[in-house]
């Protein structure tokens, strides 16, 4: 208990990727929704961070590195594309985005 | 020589093609016309092939490709024209060419014209494969083409609900003979390795008696059915359904002598087997009597024909029984010229009368048909056997080995058989031209046939008369390959009484017909005088009540196992299947397509829900590892 | 001990802030929550050791995304709630119930091979940053610029998705067509 060692890392990473994905399911939201995947991209953070921590090895944190970087870029992206749809139709909602239906 | 054989063997198929592209549109002259052309040029192959063997050529033996080389069994299409089969195909080409120049005017006005012809073109291409072959498997081929044709013909008309049933009645009842023919065959390529005549025959002489009348039986039942005998006879009668030129064609002069050709072909089998040619003598004999009774009340003229058919066909099994091969080969190429006329005259008659088959409502046509009325005559005198026409030379010999071999009680049957035989073929002809114009107070019309089909007529009118010139000549031609024996009865005056004797007892039986029936007076009966409520009477019309009794004990429960089949089994264990397996496709088809439904929450879920199975099989997958100790493909 | 204190605190910290993100109908809650939770998560990776990764976390996610976010919200009226239709919750939260309890059989289970070779082992005596300076210019040397690349050609497609009139160049045009435009639009707007 009082001796933290890798599990305890990786029990609350995956408790925090869950709560991700309730958010995921849940939310119906655009907006709402990148909050919930930002949350996801954080909780694997951690654990790589922790592996790297608990074996030595430095390819966690370039890992967790390279995942910011790339959550970065995806939020700028996936804003303008939220700006744009809302222009058009003046919601976010998803329940009325599905015109792509198979 | 081969190519003579080629065109005899392929015309009719050439015809029958070439109909076949004209079956949806309507009559077109030339296609009769071609087809009787077609035929004829058979005919001339099968006459030039006939003086070659005549003249004491070699049969000719052909091969034509292999059918089937499978391990030991070899079976080749292959043709033989010896002397049996180049009489046959003498026959059968000679019939097929008036029959088709006769039904040119006979379908004159059928809507199914172009199909007719085909249907007849491919019935003479399937005897022709019969008669030609050299082997058992081809035999059979060509057996039941011939079955299929003749379906195919009987129910022409199938609009005609009779003519249907008629046609399936026919081609079941051939279709259990042949059953027995396949064991035959069978049995004869178990035990002998080979299906090919010569072969066969050979290694015959070295099996053991029991085998033999085993395969003798199941041959002969394969006849029976083709041949119409006791008790697969029912079918004859009802193929009268057909139009009447295949009534000619198929069920007096080809299809139905098939039976006593494939016994005549096997007669070194049935010579190693006397028993079963006298059962097969006997039955002939029964049947020739058989037919002959119900012949003299019926009131349809074509079912009287058939069932001279018949009793003719009697006859012909009854020679071939006793050892007589060339007696019976003789007697059916006799029968099929006289009695291929008298369907033919029966024909026109038809025609005339505006397809009226009943004789007691026609009489006195020979003044209108006077054509018809002297073939059918002359026809009728061949049949009843009257010298000299062609019916004397055939059946006398036949008696006369009858005689010969000390079956009297054979001899007797078939002897009071040719009275009745004589009695109702003149009842027939005395009904439908003497006596007083009944046909009148039916307001029709007769005139007479068209000028080409009475002299399509006229090569069997002359062959019916002169074919009994050609008796020695044929014995010499068949002896080397039948068993040629000359029927020689010990005392000169035994044999001038018998014929005599014959002759009489025979002219006897006409004159009497004629004075009952070609009188004047006679009205139609209408099934209350006192002769038609008789036992007798009723007992032979109703053909013993065996088409009946055959409906009653096999059709019906027949008919009812099929529908307790086809309700529970078929619809609902089969039909419940299939129809189970594309309702889960489509069920799971109609599941699915919620994933995708376009709305990204839907769909992310959907996501959720995979990753939690990939995770569940990931667990699984790695309890396995270590538990199972030992798995390929993983590097742990 | 402290450790473990420290553990403890940001977790429970951590998980409610997300637990908040998840669940509030306010979306400026939202934004503010997953704010903090970002800051939380870096407190993780200071307590691990990866000192760079901390601050990035900081400088990037809650100083960059978070204002990126917050510029997102300005279409909202933050003054009502976000109308949402309510899903199944029990799909929901068993599906997620059932991949917590998955993940956590996996991740808890003993691990299995005891022979893990670090790729890239940390070096004794140096410092956190300059440890990931020689790790990053040298071995992830084409990722890291690659990622330069992506983060490139991100920032465009935001300007051009986001940006108004961007067929005009204000900077080439001369004076007078600016006034021209200027005029139009004025007209259009009293009109």
């Amino acid at each position: 208990m009082m001796e933290i060692g890798l599990n305890h890392y990786l029990v609350l990473s995956t408790i925090l990727f869950c709560i991700g994905l309730v958010g995921v399911m849940k939310r119906k939201n655009l907006l709402m929704l990148f909050f919930s995947t930002e949350i996801l991209l954080n909780a694997v953070n951690i654990s790589f961070a922790a592996i790297s921590h608990y074996y030595g090895d430095f390819t966690g944190q370039m890992f967790a590195f390279f995942v910011i970087a790339i959550a970065a870029s995806e939020v700028a992206v996936g804003l303008g594309l939220l700006i744009v749809w809302f222009k058009r139709f003046g919601n976010v909602d998803l329940d009325s985005m599905s015109s792509m239906r198979g | 020589m081969e190519k003579y054989l080629y065109i005899a063997l392929f015309a009719p198929l050439v015809s029958s093609l070439f109909s076949a592209l004209f079956t949806a549109t309507p009559k077109k002259l030339f296609t009769g016309i071609i087809g009787s052309t077609l035929i004829g040029l058979s005919l001339f192959s099968s006459l030039v092939l006939m003086i070659h063997i005549a003249g004491g050529g070699e049969p000719i033996h052909l091969e034509l490709m292999t059918w089937m080389a499978t391990g030991d069994l070899y079976i080749p299409f292959g043709f033989i024209v010896d002397q049996v089969s180049v009489t046959m195909m003498v026959v059968v080409t000679t019939v097929s060419t008036v029959v088709h120049v006769y039904a040119i005017g006979y379908m004159d006005h059928d809507k199914g014209f172009n199909r007719f012809f085909s249907y007849l073109s491919a019935f003479v291409f399937s005897m022709m494969i019969l008669v030609m072959s050299d082997n058992y498997a081809g035999l059979f081929i060509g057996w039941e083409g011939v079955g299929l044709c003749s379906w195919l013909l009987i129910g022409f008309w199938i609009h005609k609900e009779s003519a249907t049933w008629a046609a399936n009645e026919a081609f079941i009842m051939n279709r259990i003979a042949d059953l027995g023919m396949l064991v035959g065959i069978f049995l004869i390529y178990w035990n002998t390795g080979t299906l090919q005549y010569h072969e066969a025959f050979e290694a015959f002489k070295t099996l053991d008696h029991s085998t033999l009348t085993m395969i003798g039986i199941f041959l002969f039942i394969g006849a029976m059915g083709k041949s119409a005998q006791f008790p697969l006879h029912t079918w004859l009668a009802d193929a009268m359904e057909g139009p009447t030129p295949v009534s000619a064609l198929i069920h007096a002069a080809t299809m139905v002598t098939a039976g006593v050709y494939l016994v005549i072909r096997s007669n070194e089998l049935y010579s190693l087997i006397p028993n079963v040619g006298l059962f097969i003598a006997s039955l002939g004999t029964f049947v020739a009597l058989f037919a002959a009774s119900m012949a003299l009340v019926n009131r349809d003229m074509k079912r009287v024909i058939a069932y001279s058919t018949l009793s003719q066909l009697g006859y012909m099994f009854a020679a071939a029984g006793l050892g007589a091969y060339w007696v019976a080969l003789f007697h059916l190429m006799a029968h099929a010229f006289f009695k291929a006329l008298l369907f033919l005259g029966a024909g026109n008659v038809m025609h005339a009368m505006h397809d009226e088959l009943d004789p007691f409502k026609m009489g006195g046509l020979k003044k209108v048909m006077k054509w018809t009325w002297i073939m059918m005559t002359i026809a009728s005198l061949a049949l009843a056997g009257i010298f000299p026409f062609a019916g004397f030379f055939s059946k006398d010999t036949i008696l006369e080995a009858a005689f010969a071999q000390h079956h009297m009680v054979i001899y007797g049957v078939l002897l009071f058989t040719a009275g009745l035989t004589a009695f109702y073929s003149f009842r027939l002809v005395a009904l439908i031209f003497h006596g007083e114009d009944r046909f009148k107070l039916f307001g029709i019309h007769p005139h007479e046939a068209y000028r080409y089909m009475l002299i399509a007529m006229s090569p069997l009118f002359i062959l019916a008369i002169i074919a009994g010139v050609f008796q020695n000549g044929f014995f010499h031609m068949v002896e080397e390959i039948l068993s040629a024996t000359e029927y020689h009865i010990h005392s000169h005056v035994t044999v001038w009484i018998m014929l005599l004797g014959t002759q009489i007892f025979v002219g006897l039986a006409i004159i009497y017909a004629y004075k009952k029936y070609a009188r004047g007076g006679i009205t139609v009966p209408d099934g209350t005088s006192e002769v038609e409520q008789g036992f007798f009477y009723k007992l032979l019309i109703n053909q013993y009540y065996i088409p009946y009794a055959y409906d009653k004990f096999f059709i019906q429960s027949y008919r009812k196992l099929s529908k307790a089949f086809w309700e529970e089994l078929d619809v609902k264990v089969v039909d419940a299947t299939v129809d189970g397996i594309a309702g889960i496709v489509y069920g799971t088809g109609k599941a699915t397509r919620g994933m995708q439904s376009g709305n990204l929450s839907v769909m992310l879920r959907w996501m959720v829900v995979g990753v939690v199975v990939l995770l569940s099989l990931a667990v699984v997958y790695a309890l396995a590892v270590r538990y199972s100790g030992n798995l390929p493909g993983v590097g742990v | 001990m402290f450790e473990a204190i420290a553990f403890y605190l940001f977790a429970f910290l951590t998980i409610v802030m997300f637990y908040i993100v998840v669940t509030t109908s306010q979306a400026l809650y939202a934004l503010t929550a997953l704010a903090a939770g970002m800051i939380f998560i870096s407190a993780f990776f200071f307590i691990l050791g990866a000192d760079f990764l901390g601050v990035v976390q900081i400088i990037v996610y809650t100083g960059a995304v978070m204002a990126l976010y917050a510029f997102g919200m300005m279409f909202f009226d933050t003054t009502r709630g976000v109308k949402e239709k309510q899903g199944n919750k029990y799909i929901i939260s068993g599906l997620s119930t059932l991949a917590a309890v998955l993940i956590v059989m996996i991740v808890a289970a003993p691990i299995v091979s005891k022979n893990i070779v670090a790729y890239y082992p940390v070096v004794e005596g140096v410092g956190n940053v300059q440890q990931v300076g020689m790790v990053l210019f040298t071995k992830y040397l084409v990722p890291f610029e690659l990622a330069a690349v992506m983060l490139l050609v991100a920032m465009i497609a935001g300007i051009v998705l986001a940006g108004k009139k961007m067929d005009l160049s204000i900077t080439l045009m001369s004076r007078e067509e600016i006034e021209a435009m200027k005029d139009e639009s004025n007209k259009k707007v009293l009109s």
